[in-house]
């Protein structure tokens, strides 16, 4: 620092200190929400510290799931969750890359065209042209499957431009020695530019993972097929339940399985994570 | 770009962008066209004809009462959020710049709830907050206020708002203590040694200097709330109490899904269209500038 002012040091801490507080007290009341009975949460105000039906809660909601709300269990919801992200997260990044790759290292009618095209997608998030791509997805027969979960979610303007900057600094030469070894561009791609962008490509599977573990509103009106269920609309259903206060244990505990995930993603990812984050945003 | 070509090949890099642009076409441009030629038509009782009807349902949204209530909300919604996840993000971003020790701690321990989904932090908080059971509400009713948002309107918005500056104070945190550590210690010596205290140099120094970052992310945290909002609001007030809470988003789906009035839905959705696309070019202007640290 540049002068020494132990007071404020201490106030700096005070006050981060305080803002971990607040940013980990919901998370610790829904732990303490999952581990009572339902009964043990009509008090006001709820208790603070944990009960004894931590295994009983999560035990009942992953095996045979919340009777008021469909009783999916939600160990499938987990599964259904962890394909869409995956799906999402692996379908975005293959067909960027390779649409990034064309466009950098070839020359072609209708590039400049087709560069537009997909930056037009970074403009349209599902929630403001819902109506529509719901039609069109219905239309070509995708409601009710993983299929229709995943692909009207796996372009992405931004991994393509992620791959674009990132293959721009990739000297020219290294592509004319490859073509002097009589490598072609196939070859070139495989050997040589996906190995260059190994981390390039693991930031944004974080990102594109917890962007994808996330989704709601597109499974919500995709699928009413209950064994399509996913976590987040597993937690719709518990909340919507009519006419009563919903089991707030219940809810707690999916809620909880529903954040795990991807926290310890970025918490184990970190660096990645915030490389992710940055890079995705230039 | 290369200047020259590196490969040539006919069909291949066709090849190459094909999935991509079918997926883009498909769900992107053949949708948003579509909404625009919906938001000009009129169905009859059957959906079995249509007929042009011009400008009618723009008109008709912006003369309409609860519309032009979800502008306000959304309006009311957008600067809360942005307002208080910038301010408590830049707060903890200082404080985190100025301490040497366990900076690294607290950066992991205020990063994570980035990755909470919307509706799950709308849930927790629903939880922390609720009238009947909730720990928050319990204190705030202790302190002589009286806590519903299930009935109050601005107890909802408040709720909200909250929720949804919660998750994206870490976002902003990254972000600002990036700029933050990017500033010049020269320039913040020489400061120190002009006599200007610690808050001095904060005004005068260090805040000019990240107005960069904090444009940057004053844009990102409007379009976060316009459009990433929806299932926080959705899972937990969903728009009630008497559409108190109700923004463009989630009106859009009401009156698209719920309503089953096309023609409105779909004007709403190209009025949409129009506002983020103003928002990503105002981002891309600026990104040049960003780009100091």
């Amino acid at each position: 620092m540049v002068e020494n002012r132990p007071w404020l040091t201490v106030i700096a801490h005070v006050v981060l200190l305080l803002g971990l507080l607040v940013t980990a007290f919901p998370v610790w009341l829904t732990f303490v929400a999952s581990t009572h009975e339902g009964t043990a949460l009509t008090q006001f105000p709820m208790p603070l510290w944990p009960g004894r039906n931590l295994l009983e809660n999560y035990g009942t909601i992953l095996f045979s799931g919340a009777k008021a709300a469909g009783g999916q269990p939600v160990l499938l919801m987990l599964a259904n969750s962890l394909i869409v992200a995956l799906g999402i997260a692996v379908g975005k990044i293959a067909i960027s890359i390779i649409a990034a790759y064309a466009i950098v290292y070839f020359r072609f009618p209708l590039r400049q065209t087709f560069f537009w095209m997909i930056f037009m997608t970074l403009m349209l998030p599902v929630e403001v042209r819902i109506m529509p791509t719901f039609e069109i997805t219905a239309s070509i027969g995708l409601l009710n499957t993983y299929g229709g979960l995943i692909i009207p979610l796996i372009a992405s303007a931004t991994a393509t431009f992620l791959f674009r900057q990132f293959f721009l600094t990739i000297p020219v030469e290294l592509v004319e020695a490859a073509r002097l070894d009589g490598a072609g561009p196939i070859r070139f791609f495989r050997d040589i530019l996906l190995p260059l962008s190994r981390t390039n490509i693991a930031a944004l599977f974080v990102i594109l993972f917890i962007y994808g573990w996330n989704q709601y509103l597109w499974p919500l009106v995709v699928t009413t097929d209950p064994s399509l269920t996913t976590i987040m609309t597993g937690i719709n259903a518990l909340v919507r339940v009519p006419d009563s206060e919903p089991q707030w244990h219940l809810l707690m505990a999916m809620s909880m399985l529903a954040m795990l995930p991807p926290i310890l993603v970025v918490v184990v990812m970190q660096k990645l994570f915030v490389r992710g984050l940055v890079e995705t945003e230039k | 770009m290369h200047q020259s070509s590196p490969f040539n090949h006919r069909l291949l890099p066709y090849l190459l962008v094909l999935p991509q642009i079918a997926v883009t076409l498909a769900f992107f441009i053949w949708p948003a066209l579509n909404a625009v030629w919906l938001s000009t038509r009129r169905e009859d009782a059957f959906g079995l004809s249509s007929e042009f009807v011009g400008l009618e349902h723009y008109i008709a949204i912006f003369h309409d009462a609860t519309y032009t209530r979800a502008l306000v909300n959304t309006a009311v919604f957008s600067t809360g959020v942005t307002v208080v996840s910038l301010a408590l993000a830049l707060l903890l971003a200082v404080m985190a710049d100025r301490v040497v020790r366990g900076a690294m701690v607290y950066k992991t321990l205020l990063i994570w709830p980035y990755a909470v989904a919307p509706a799950v932090a709308g849930v927790i908080w629903w939880l922390a907050f609720n009238p009947s059971i909730g720990v928050v509400a319990y204190y705030i009713n202790i302190l002589g206020y009286d806590w519903n948002h299930l009935i109050k309107a601005k107890d909802a918005m408040m709720l909200v708002i909250f929720a949804a500056a919660w998750k994206q104070i870490s976002y902003n945190f990254l972000f600002f203590l990036a700029g933050l550590q990017a500033i010049p210690r020269s320039l913040i010596e020489a400061a120190a040694l002009d006599g200007a205290s610690p808050f001095r140099r904060f005004w005068t120094v260090i805040f000019p200097l990240l107005s960069p970052t904090t444009f940057f992310l004053l844009v990102v945290n409007i379009i976060y709330a316009f459009f990433d909002t929806f299932a926080l609001i959705h899972a937990t007030t969903s728009g009630g109490p008497a559409g108190s809470t109700e923004t463009l988003v989630l009106k859009v789906f009401m009156d698209g899904f719920v309503g089953l009035d096309l023609g409105g839905s779909s004007a709403q959705s190209v009025v949409l269209m129009v506002m983020v696309m103003g928002l990503t070019v105002i981002q891309f202007r600026f990104i040049e500038r960003k780009v100091q640290y």
